[in-house]
């Protein structure tokens, strides 16, 4: 008994240990942001001292250079708005792709499935090509490509959750009197639920980081955050590292946010959405 | 219910299927036959053969470089991440305290997005070489190992996750029972834990391979190819044929071909072999 306990402790140790390791990158992220910025590149462990302290004034050079807050603005819209989209509709086709058996509805299953393994570069040009020609090259646009990109991976989790609900559910409401629609809404839809927190969990990951798609569709004439990072190192000769700090602090803030408070559906939805695939 | 609910096909699977013709199908289709064309828009493009994907391999050796280079990457990133991640899930199902906390660490990074990553960690290692008189752009070895390292602080905590959920699913009478005839931990990990976790495995091989040959932004941020293109990844290469310079576009195309084709193939062979390894519960 005792060598276990020992042991647990030397384990503890070392996860203690790693987890610092862990965080470190985060950290000297966050001191730097705070250092003028001549100081930073070239001593990045050093903390902040009286000499090198630059007070919020990166954070004011940042916002102000990139555009920050609508670049904010627009990367909540883009996000929330394609995550709904995508699990309403996703949802709904996944269920009445997997309940009525058609030649044709075969065939959209399997398209869905292999779509996930199509690389984007595979369609970046001509799908950015296209989006201008529909003029879908702006943020509600970005909405429609984004249900159009992300069907594949939410119809194939729905449609395995789907195949686990009991037929005679669904029969039951059809009796009781239930069109189609409303078969979906009442019934299956509550049932999907937990699936549709793991897509959504999935799909927020993806769009809300993603660079090249929507940098490509609408370029920066609305910049998303990833693209007001990049834009920052794009824009100048040189890159101003002050301003660079603040702008990666800025952008890990929500997302540590959204983490702690939706950790456990965070975790849980990851693990769920593997087990799918 | 089967002919009634039919005529509902419009409501319900139109929408998707709209937005995946616009944004997947008629773009995948387009670029096959493209890849066969030259052209500077879609518009304009004239059927040339084969040429766009000898011109891929034959004008300069940036294509295999890039090809070799993203092999090698993906090799060791998926070899790092599994097993430290698969040896981090061991010791967080131990019922140790603090494992929800250190679950929380190991994930974070995850969630961060590729481009912000890459400048962290360009940080992070010129900071380190600059003792030596080195930037991460002076030498393709550091570039290599900057993205190494990067990949796996990103993923461990995602794969450890899913390792985990398949550790916590094995029945604990199974572990009883080898503990009672008799086996040691490692014999318990070799014989009991490592097949039960096949279909875990399975899905960390793939989510690892797939996205170490599809990376894009981490790369762009971290080295954007530098020196002189050595560590570009194969999806920076064709981005960079693309928008580089005008009139090889048609290289760029045929460039993606092959690049998905290799995906594909690597992705399916990877699910066929672990596949046939797992056993059925």
């Amino acid at each position: 008994m005792k060598k276990v306990r020992f042991s647990n402790i030397l384990i503890f140790a070392f996860l203690l240990c790693l987890s610092f390791v862990f965080l470190v990158p985060i950290i000297t992220v966050l001191a730097n942001s705070f250092k003028d910025k001549f100081s930073i590149s070239q001593t990045p462990f050093v903390l902040p001292n009286s000499e090198t302290f630059a007070g919020i004034e990166n954070y004011i050079k940042g916002v102000n250079d990139t555009g920050f807050l609508s670049a904010f603005f627009w990367s909540l819209f883009i996000t929330v708005a394609s995550v709904a989209v995508i699990v309403l509709f996703t949802a709904m086709t996944a269920w009445y792709i997997t309940r009525v058996k058609t030649r044709i509805n075969q065939v959209l299953y399997y398209l869905f499935v292999f779509s996930m393994i199509v690389p984007f570069q595979m369609v970046m040009f001509t799908m950015s090509k296209i989006a201008n020609l529909l003029s879908l090259d702006n943020p509600f646009g970005l909405v429609l490509i984004y249900l159009g990109f992300g069907a594949g991976l939410s119809v194939f989790i729905f449609s395995g959750f789907v195949k686990s609900i009991p037929l005679s559910l669904e029969e039951a409401a059809i009796i009781d009197g239930c069109n189609t629609l409303q078969t979906f809404w009442h019934v299956v839809f509550p049932i999907l639920k937990p699936t549709a927190i793991t897509v959504a969990i999935l799909n927020t990951m993806w769009i809300w980081n993603d660079y090249l798609l929507p940098y490509l569709v609408i370029g920066s004439d609305y910049k998303t955050i990833p693209i007001a990072v990049q834009y920052l190192k794009g824009g100048y000769g040189s890159v101003d590292m002050g301003a660079m700090m603040a702008m990666l602090v800025l952008s890990i803030v929500p997302v540590v946010i959204f983490y702690l408070t939706c950790q456990k559906y965070i975790i849980k939805g990851v693990a769920a959405g593997a087990v799918k695939g | 219910m089967r002919t009634s609910s039919k005529r509902w096909f419009a409501v319900f699977v139109l929408p998707t299927f709209i937005a995946f013709c616009i944004a997947f199908l008629v773009p995948f289709i387009m670029g096959l036959y493209l890849s066969f064309c030259e052209f500077r828009t879609v518009s304009d493009a004239q059927f040339v053969g084969l040429q766009n994907y000898i011109r891929a391999f034959s004008e300069n050796s940036d294509f295999i470089n890039s090809l070799w280079f993203t092999v090698k990457f993906a090799f060791t990133a998926v070899i790092s991440i599994n097993v430290i991640a698969f040896l981090l899930a061991l010791l967080l199902t131990r019922g140790i305290r603090g494992t929800n906390l250190f679950r929380t660490v190991f994930f974070m990074p995850n969630l961060i997005g590729g481009i912000v990553l890459g400048y962290i960690w360009q940080l992070i290692i010129n900071g380190v070489l600059y003792n030596y008189g080195y930037s991460i752009t002076s030498n393709a070895a550091f570039g290599y190992w900057g993205l190494v390292v990067l990949m796996s602080w990103q993923m461990i905590g995602y794969m450890m996750i899913i390792y985990i959920a398949g550790i916590q699913n094995i029945p604990t009478a199974i572990l009883e029972a080898a503990r009672v005839d008799g086996a040691g931990p490692l014999r318990t990990l070799r014989s009991i834990i490592i097949p039960s976790v096949m279909p875990s495995i399975t899905i960390c091989l793939f989510l690892t391979i797939t996205n170490s040959f599809k990376l894009f932004d981490q790369n762009l941020a971290l080295t954007a190819g530098a020196p002189s293109k050595q560590t570009q990844m194969v999806a920076l290469d064709i981005y960079n044929t693309f928008y580089g310079r005008i009139g090889s576009e048609g290289v760029g195309q045929a460039k993606a071909v092959i690049f998905f084709i290799l995906v594909a193939v690597v992705a399916l062979l990877q699910l066929y072999f672990t596949r046939s390894r797992e056993v059925e519960n």
